[in-house]
């Protein structure tokens, strides 16, 4: 029988959105994605259109009883939509608002590189997990320090302007009020909940993001 | 040497004296069969007698199979000697929702290994739903000088790798069109691989399915020297600045896939929005079809605008626009015959596209989610808008999550030439939400009305009354696709003992057993094939049909792999189909043939 915290709903990557320690982006194998999604556009029926359907139902119900699954149990491969179709929708993360944002999925782009891509930012627990995803996905980036508690100290100046003057790349963020930052400010849900896209750039670049980044910082905190 | 001189040799006999009279035939039957290209004419043809038998297969250049399963290779090769161009489809379709196994087989090794020796003229390949290595590309590769096209559907099992060593070595390459398929990222920059040396032949390239970043500056360089290019699907890692850099060098292109079709950066970048995307558009006065637009900034739309008075074919179903965005583009394609789109569009939309497109054909609306909700943004509303204002319509798939049976008629009724009618009302067992009453008038309606149906699905509550229709109307109906419908087994007899030409049966779900399954045992020989999974057949009921019709290979398996393939008292899947060289020996532990 399927444990329900198995059905909930969540968009994601392999691996993703898991409770375990061992968060890391795992690739499970040749079959990237296909064994995830199948389970993922799927059931969180709401209560009331659930019983709805069963009244109408109970005129015609004889021999479903068998066959009928309980309303909250996954259905795979329902609706009939390809695996593949599927796959691509969830990399959107958008569309619906959900009370819980099942993913978070945020555009990376890097100075320099003539590709974009989207990394779900629900898939770690912490900035070094961040960098190590980043590292894999644009190989020539090498990620400045984040010390001990993975954030940069920003009450630092030294430390800061030794990494921002570094040929070193230096991911920085557009947060939910449009203001550049650097990536290490805030602690790392805070990080993921404001975060809506990525730029990993030159550290010698960045230079300009750090005296808003310490103020924003300053007053946050 | 002509009849007339042959004539003449026999002197003043007063009697024609042909020497070798078959021979004669065969050649001169052998001509004209080289302008025959229709398979099912084909077929007729091969069974006159054994002299057309022989003709027909000496000129057959073009050879489909259905299902690889039913015919050994070699068997294929050694009737058919001339063949230039092959296509295999391999899993049945169940397959695309995760109810085949990973490892069920499907596997175009076999194929290919014979192929490479039989068919040294080999210049195209088509395959569906087939498991393809790397090392099948090599064999391809290096197996068929003149090899020209490769089309792979929903295929898996590949990756970059091989993809580089298919366009590297095989110079005469004109087409390579990846469709949905599952392509493995090996990190390998396979367009750096095409040979750079002069101009390409290339016609036709689609890598839309393909996750991993591509080398832009090769593909722009590719572009540029493949002056006979039409045919350009991107994938999403292009993005629509890159995409205006290949179109301003195409504008020969009559099918574009766009790619992302957003903008790389945002920020700091005046010179994005001065780009004319209008005028690049606008200069590739030859674009009849548009996809992509995989993670489209919708302010970019109208840039299609100049394309859209020549469009027949549009796909947005990646798309997640609404309908105001929608309707300044949609109302210039007058001449729009194929339109796919997500339901974000609502009826709205929907009504939208009825109020223009008066020559669509097809339609696929597709749900950008796929929760059993009670409401949903398409309807009966947008459905019986399309009917109206859509009258050539012919192919229709509907994904919704409630529907009327007055709206299903109302198409039934204003969509006559309708082809395939496929409806997914995602609310399982979800009868007509205005009366309460299930879905059974409006399928009928569909098989009654729509006198050229050839493909039906149907959803939705629905008791054996539909199928009693399916039956008694649906004597054109070849692909029947059957979920969580239907009371008792005589919904299933009246569709073996109704449905003269099924060919394709696929049922999930549904309280189908036994007694039914023994109803088609008078067919199951004309069908490609039959899939049953969670249903109530039994594994004795499997035995019975396995036993009756030892031309079947009837596979039983449970879709977790679990060996057995029961599920309880009850068959786990069901997948039945016609063989001419018996059970395949390729099949998986968990899979048992009875």
């Amino acid at each position: 029988m399927m444990h329900l915290k198995e059905t909930e709903l969540c968009l994601g990557l392999p691996g993703g959105g898991s409770e375990t320690a061992d968060t890391s982006l795992k690739v499970t194998g040749k079959r990237g994605y296909s064994q995830t999604v199948d389970l993922m556009l799927n059931l969180q029926t709401n209560d009331q259109s659930s019983s709805s359907a069963d009244d109408k139902n109970s005129a015609a119900n004889n021999n479903k009883d068998v066959i009928k699954p309980p309303a909250k149990a996954q259905v795979v491969g329902w609706p009939p939509v390809r695996n593949y179709r599927k796959n691509a929708m969830a990399q959107k993360g958008s569309g619906n608002d959900e009370k819980v944002a099942a993913a978070a999925f945020v555009k990376v782009s890097m100075d320099g590189a003539p590709y974009l891509r989207k990394v779900d930012l629900k898939l770690y627990e912490s900035y070094q997990q961040l960098s190590d995803a980043l590292a894999k996905m644009f190989s020539s980036f090498t990620m400045g320090d984040y010390g001990s508690q993975g954030m940069i100290d920003f009450m630092n100046e030294g430390k800061l302007m030794n990494l921002l003057n570094s040929s070193e790349y230096v991911p920085s963020y557009e947060d939910k009020d449009g203001d550049w930052m650097l990536v290490g400010d805030v602690p790392w849900q805070m990080f993921v909940d404001s975060c809506k896209r990525l730029r990993i750039m030159k550290g010698s670049d960045a230079i300009g993001l750090a005296p808003r980044a310490m103020e924003k910082c300053k007053n946050r905190c | 040497m002509s009849l007339a001189g042959l004539a003449r040799d026999a002197g003043d006999a007063g009697d024609y004296f042909i020497p070798y009279p078959d021979q004669v035939l065969e050649n001169v039957l052998e001509n004209v069969l080289v302008f025959l290209k229709s398979r099912r004419d084909r077929n007729a043809v091969s069974l006159v007698c054994k002299s057309w038998y022989r003709a027909e297969a000496y000129t057959r250049s073009e050879v489909f199979i259905g299902n690889c399963y039913a015919v050994a290779p070699r068997r294929v090769t050694k009737r058919f000697a001339r063949v230039r161009s092959v296509t295999v489809k391999g899993k049945p379709r169940f397959a695309d929702f995760s109810l085949l196994p990973q490892d069920w087989g499907a596997h175009f090794t076999p194929w290919v290994a014979v192929m490479a020796t039989a068919y040294r003229a080999l210049e195209k390949i088509h395959l569906k739903r087939m498991s393809v290595t790397d090392d099948d590309l090599a064999v391809v590769a290096h197996s068929f000088p003149n090899f020209k096209e490769l089309v792979l559907v929903c295929c898996e099992g590949f990756g970059t790798g091989g993809l580089a060593v298919v366009v590297s070595e095989c110079r005469h390459l004109r087409v390579l069109e990846l469709i949905e398929d599952e392509v493995f990222d090996d990190e390998v920059d396979w367009i750096s691989c095409f040979p750079s040396d002069g101009p390409s032949n290339l016609e036709s390239l689609s890598f839309d399915c393909v996750e991993s970043p591509i080398n832009f500056e090769s593909l722009e360089k590719l572009v540029a020297r493949s002056p006979l290019l039409k045919k350009l699907r991107l994938n999403r890692h292009v993005s629509v600045q890159l995409l205006y850099r290949l179109l301003i060098r195409a504008p020969q292109l009559t099918h574009l896939g766009t790619g992302s079709f957003s903008p790389l950066e945002e920020s700091n970048n005046e010179n994005t929005r001065e780009t004319d995307y209008v005028s690049a558009f606008a200069a590739c006065r030859s674009i009849v079809g548009l996809s992509g637009f995989r993670e489209i900034a919708p302010e970019y739309l109208p840039a299609i605008i100049p394309v859209c008075a020549n469009l027949t074919s549009l796909n947005l179903s990646y798309a997640n626009i609404d309908a105001e965005q929608l309707k300044p583009v949609i109302r210039h394609c007058h001449k729009l015959q194929v339109f796919w789109v997500l339901d974000s569009i609502c009826d709205e939309g929907l009504q939208a596209v009825a109020a223009t497109c008066k020559d669509l054909r097809e339609l696929r609306v597709f749900p950008i989610d796929g929760a059993e909700n009670a409401e949903g943004p398409v309807s009966e509303v947008g459905l019986l808008a399309i009917s109206l204002g859509c009258r050539k319509l012919q192919s229709i798939l509907y994904f919704c999550q409630q529907m009327t049976n007055a709206a299903v008629v109302a198409m039934s009724k204003n969509c006559p030439d309708l082809v395939v009618f496929r409806l997914c009302i995602i609310g399982r067992y979800r009868p007509d939400h205005v009366t309460g009453e299930p879905m059974d008038e409006g399928f009928g309606a569909i098989v009654k009305n729509c006198k050229k149906l050839t493909r039906l699905a149907v959803s939705g509550l629905l008791t054996d009354m539909a199928f009693s229709y399916i039956g008694q109307y649906g004597k054109l109906v070849r692909t029947l696709s059957v979920a969580f419908a239907g009371d008792s087994d005589i919904g299933l007899k009246y569709v073996l003992e109704g449905c003269t030409n099924l060919q394709k049966l696929e049922i999930r779900d549904s309280p189908f057993g036994d007694s039914a399954l023994r109803s088609g045992l008078h067919h199951f020989s004309n069908m490609r094939f039959v899939w049953m999974s969670s249903c109530q057949v039994t594994q004795e009921g499997c035995l019975d049909v396995a036993r009756q019709l030892p031309r079947l290979v009837v596979e039983v398996f449970r879709r977790d792999e679990e060996e057995g393939g029961q599920r309880g008292d009850f068959v786990d899947t069901l997948y039945m189909y016609r063989s001419l060289d018996g059970p395949r020996a390729d099949a998986p532990l968990f899979v048992k043939i009875l």
